[in-house]
């Protein structure tokens, strides 16, 4: 979830009034933010570096507010406040307009060379004229592009926007893509020229930029915009020129987003422009300007399109829960920056979605506004009439009524991790990686994680080793699922419900973990005896002592083994006593 | 009563130091101290309080001293008056350290230029052995009649030394008797057989001390709350999903729930994704295409996410990242019937994120889930039937934030209030299910499905 930090005293000037920290809290619950933590910029400097840093930094209190990861038109200050104005209804939306440039002039136009399908094919512009900044409305502003870069963008790979002061380049504008070594400008902040090649190495260590190289960083032609004089606009995704900055003093803005996911790329143009023309001479409009394709068709941007849907008053009733009039169901909607209106049909209500809004794809989104303006604590809560009868899963009906009885024989019940190291399920227990049929782990962060356990019995082990200062004996059980290759699924491997116990003592005490075997079956109502029963005899298997371990067939199918620890077992967890197993598959006793 | 025990009554009303009874008897003292014990554990005969006091006493030097006299005076008395050779002199045990106390005492003067070699000769008459006499005080228990400065100085010479010692100060018990009855500890078979216990006095249990633990196993305290949780959805009619399937593709985990391919949780930084085996193979193929027609177009009255959906990304295995997943399946398999029935369904179980371990984060946690799917459920139904689910586990209080999750709308953050900590916590994710996710599994129209889930551990954290 994204998190704004607004500055608390321009945040009560914006919306005309003062809130105490808890009211101010209660309206974004209701909205559905949250106000996250009140701090300050000394504050967060005194935590993250320590005081001495901090020194002289600014005390003026900070609102870290959550965003729902799909309102990218409450990221900035502006837009914040124009939700919250709206919603209190303070405020009527605004409609935001494409217009054509003032003079008659012809718009702006950027031309997609067709080098640039194989690395970042899409772009779309746009210009904000006659823009007045203050410092506070251009931190806004550059923090608003951060803030889409990290959520809608995706870290810039699917969409990377750049800013230009209009009056320091001309037009037409040329987005393609060249090799790195032709490609050579000053970027943003730097004395000099580099190739783009140097720049790659150059921002190798640059703590921000590091994170964007690899998207480009193996292409054989890196994306690049020139305007009209061979003035480099940008290198997208990751730096813009230092010609064509914008400062507190640019009055027009050329705004290029250039994409892999087009849809994205003209949410994001939205965004910004509807979020900044606020500051524009004439209020919410934006100049319109123009992308040719490499195939010559050509658009107009930013779309700015609002779209009408129509829905019944009944529909929004019946989904919440609610019984409003259509009326007032459109006024509800209204607050929530869907503006709407009853059309005469019936209960109709004709809603229209603003560009702000590109989280509405359906009517469900609709219907949820409603909800929310009406208050999802003023909603009736009523219990539905569903008639079902309830059913337990028969293999944990079955895992219940085991590890019952496991307790009462007195052993006691561990949780171990489903995940562990190839390690822990091969080397540790004498077996080779290949015959476990384990499932591995593409991208573990750790080495506790490489693969989905095939045996309980490390997890019990690691459970003893950590418990080694309890008195003697350790009686330890797990019943639970392990996982195995099994090319007759569809994902290819399936869970396995498995119960291991454990005995630690000073002597192995094999009689007490065969007699807990005894237990099992008399529970599971299995007599011993060859044919129709259970019965236990001598085997192999290199994790067990030679000559001490025993494989476990009930109804002549094997279902597990039973035996003495093999002693480099023991030690390669860490235990220093005997130590006697069993480990049973239970699902044939389903 | 053995003779200790009745010596160690007291002989007095006022009650007696069980030191000064041993000194009257002439015994030792721990005769005395182990004959106090014996009667205490008789009950209120006598009741003794310990105390410690210190006293001088003398060292095994110190007694070697009251017995035979102080080093310098037996060099003294050994001299005759013809005087002795020194090198004769220090042969005798006491001789070096005699020799030099007699000399610094004046009792005796050394003669270096003695024809025969150095020779020692008496300076006095006689000589008064206060040393000794000091010591014998002390053996007597006298050492009060000597100062302070003395005992230190005897202390320094290492024939004192000081000692703490621990004593009773005995009085007569509420019960106190001149003759005792053994008191039996336990009742015996025997005693039951021959009646012999209604003679018998039994020893008092000491009611303070803890009893031995049960030879007894015990279950997880997690998983006990599982067992809880797992009673209240059966109670409320739910049936339990077969969520015994770690192992998901996207298209189950992420991609039957309309979330999009492009979304973070989608990232290797966050979903542990399966080298092997690494893709499904099977799926449903008229729905695979529905879904990948709402992703990429949309439909079922969404404008869809307009982007490239790739059957690649729907392949990858992964670990399940919510049980959801399985919901998905059994939401599924519940269109492929031939007419729709309502149905309740719930999981608990076990989900992984790519996390590093520590104090706040689990690479694998439980996730409680509950659905329901039926004609016409309402957002207040699912407010209600949370309402009844946390009121059977003592929560009462309940209110709900609006939030986002890419596969309901609407959806809830469920917050209760805690009276512990006197603040509303967050407790739960709720929603219902997006047409966008239903529509496509061929469910109809008018069904609505609501669920919410929540993590078991994050649920003992704060409310165990």
């Amino acid at each position: 979830m994204p998190t704004v930090s607004v500055k608390r005293d321009l945040l009560f000037e914006a919306l005309g009034q003062k809130y105490t920290d808890e009211e101010f809290d209660e309206l974004c619950f209701e909205f559905g933010l949250e106000l996250d933590e009140i701090t300050s910029e000394k504050e967060i400097l005194i935590r993250e570096q320590g005081g001495e840093k901090a020194e002289g930094a600014s005390d003026v209190v900070l609102y870290k507010i959550d965003v729902p990861a799909n309102r990218y038109d409450l990221l900035c200050l502006e837009g914040l406040v124009r939700g919250l104005q709206v919603f209190k209804e303070k405020l009527e939306a605004p409609r935001y307009k494409r217009v054509s440039p003032a003079d008659g002039g012809e718009p702006q136009r950027l031309v997609i060379t067709e080098e640039t399908a194989s690395v970042r094919p899409h772009a779309v512009a746009a210009v904000l004229r006659n823009i007045t900044f203050t410092q506070e409305r251009y931190e806004s502003f550059i923090e608003l592009q951060e803030k889409l870069h990290q959520n809608i963008c995706r870290k810039r790979t699917l969409v990377a926007i750049g800013t230009h002061d209009l009056d320091t380049i001309s037009g037409p504008f040329t987005y393609t893509a060249k090799p790195p070594g032709e490609i050579r400008f000053k970027p943003l902040s730097q004395s000099r020229e580099y190739t783009a090649a140097e720049l790659m190495s150059l921002y190798k260590t640059d703590s921000h930029l590091r994170h964007y190289l690899h998207i480009i960083e193996n292409e054989p032609l890196y994306p690049i915009i020139y305007d009209s004089n061979g003035i480099v606009l940008s290198m997208p995704p990751i730096i813009n020129g230092d010609h064509s900055k914008i400062s507190l003093n640019t009055k027009n803005i050329f705004i290029e987003c250039t994409a892999t996911d087009l849809t994205k790329a003209k949410i994001t143009l939205d965004m910004v422009v509807t979020m900044f023309s606020v500051y524009c001479d004439e209020p919410f409009t934006v100049e319109e300007a123009e992308v040719v394709y490499p195939d010559g068709r050509l658009s107009v941007y930013p779309e700015l399109a609002y779209r009408t849907e129509t829905l019944s008053g009944d529909f929004i009733n019946k989904r919440v829960g609610i019984n409003e009039s259509a009326e007032s169901i459109a006024q509800l909607l209204t607050r929530m920056c869907l503006r709407s209106e009853v059309s005469g049909e019936g209960d109709l209500i004709q809603v229209e979605i603003p560009p702000t809004r590109a989280d509405v794809i359906h009517a469900c989104d609709i219907m949820e506004d409603a909800a929310i303006a009406y208050g999802f604590n003023n909603i009736v809560r009523s219990t539905p009439r569903t008639y079902t009868v309830a059913n337990q899963l028969p293999v944990n009906k079955l895992t219940e009524l085991l590890r019952q009885d496991l307790t009462a024989a007195g052993f006691t019940e561990a949780l171990t991790f489903a995940l562990c190291s190839e390690e822990d399920i091969a080397d540790k227990l004498r077996k080779n990686i290949t015959e476990t049929r384990a499932v591995h782990i593409s991208n573990p962060k750790t080495a506790d994680f490489q693969v989905a356990r095939t045996s309980l019995l490390p997890g019990l082990l690691k459970t003893i080793a950590a418990n080694r200062k309890m008195p003697l004996p350790l009686k330890l059980f797990e019943i639970s699922d392990v996982v195995l290759k099994d090319e007759t699924k569809d994902v290819g491997a399936r869970n396995n419900r498995r119960l291991c116990a454990v005995y630690y003592n000073k002597s192995p005490g094999f009689e007490v973990i065969h007699g807990l075997l005894d237990r099992v079956m008399q529970l599971l109502d299995v007599k011993p005896g060859r044919n129709q029963g259970y019965h236990i005899q001598a085997a192999e298997d290199s994790t067990f002592f030679p000559g001490r371990c025993a494989e476990i067939f009930s109804c002549g199918k094997s279902i597990g083994h039973l035996g003495v620890l093999h002693p480099d077992v023991i030690s390669r967890f860490e235990l220093t006593m005997p130590c006697s197993a069993i480990d049973i598959d239970i699902e044939p006793f389903l | 009563v053995s003779p200790s025990e009745r010596k160690a009554s007291p002989k007095v009303d006022g009650g007696t130091d069980s030191q000064d009874v041993a000194a009257d008897l002439g015994v030792d003292h721990q005769v005395i101290v182990g004959a106090v014990k014996s009667l205490q554990a008789l009950g209120e005969v006598i009741s003794a309080e310990q105390k410690s006091s210190r006293h001088w006493e003398l060292t095994g030097e110190g007694r070697e001293i009251a017995e035979q006299g102080s080093h310098e005076a037996r060099v003294f008395n050994a001299i005759p008056d013809e005087g002795l050779p020194q090198n004769q002199l220090m042969k005798m045990p006491s001789g070096k350290v005699g020799f030099s106390k007699a000399m610094s005492n004046k009792w005796i003067r050394l003669d270096k230029a003695h024809e025969g070699g150095p020779r020692v000769f008496k300076t006095v008459e006689a000589i008064e052995d206060t040393v000794r006499d000091k010591l014998q005080l002390v053996q007597k228990g006298q050492s009060a009649k000597l100062e302070d400065k003395e005992k230190n100085e005897l202390k320094k010479r290492k024939l004192l030394s000081e000692v703490t010692v621990k004593s009773y100060w005995i009085t007569k018990g509420s019960s106190f008797s001149t003759t005792i009855t053994k008191q039996e500890t336990e009742l015996t078979p025997e005693m039951i057989a021959s009646g012999s216990w209604k003679e018998k006095k039994f020893k008092p249990y000491n009611f303070e001390a803890m009893g031995v633990a049960p030879d007894c196993g015990h279950l997880h305290p997690l998983m006990k709350v599982r067992t809880q949780f797992r009673q209240i959805f059966l109670e409320m009619g739910f049936t339990e999903m077969p969520t015994n399937n770690f192992i998901e593709s996207s298209f189950w985990n992420f991609d039957s729930l309309f979330q999009p391919q492009q979304h973070p949780a989608r990232d290797q930084h966050d979903t542990f994704f399966i080298s092997d085996p690494a893709l499904a193979h099977e799926f449903p193929q008229d729905y695979l295409e529905r879904v990948k027609k709402v992703h990429s177009e949309g439909g079922y009255g969404s404008q869809g996410y307009k982007y490239d959906w790739k059957i690649e990304e729907a392949q990858k295995n992964l670990l399940r990242t919510h049980t959801t997943a399985v919901s998905a399946r059994m939401l599924y398999k519940l269109a492929q019937q031939e007419k729709f029935t309502p149905v309740k369904y719930f999981s608990i179980d076990r989900v992984f994120r790519n996390e590093t371990l520590d104090a706040t984060h689990l690479a694998e946690f439980h996730q409680i889930e509950g659905v329901v799917a039926d004609y016409g459920l309402t957002l207040g139904n699912l407010m209600g039937i949370l309402h009844q689910f946390f009121t059977k586990l003592g929560i009462t209080k309940l209110r709900f934030k609006p939030a986002y999750n890419p596969y309901t709308e609407p959806s809830m953050e469920v917050f209760s209030y805690h009276e512990g900590l006197k603040k509303w916590v967050e407790v739960g994710n709720s929603g219902v299910f997006r047409p966008e996710m239903l529509l496509p599994m061929g469910l109809p129209e008018g069904v609505s499905v609501i669920a919410w889930g929540l993590s078991l551990e994050r649920y003992v954290d704060t409310h165990t």
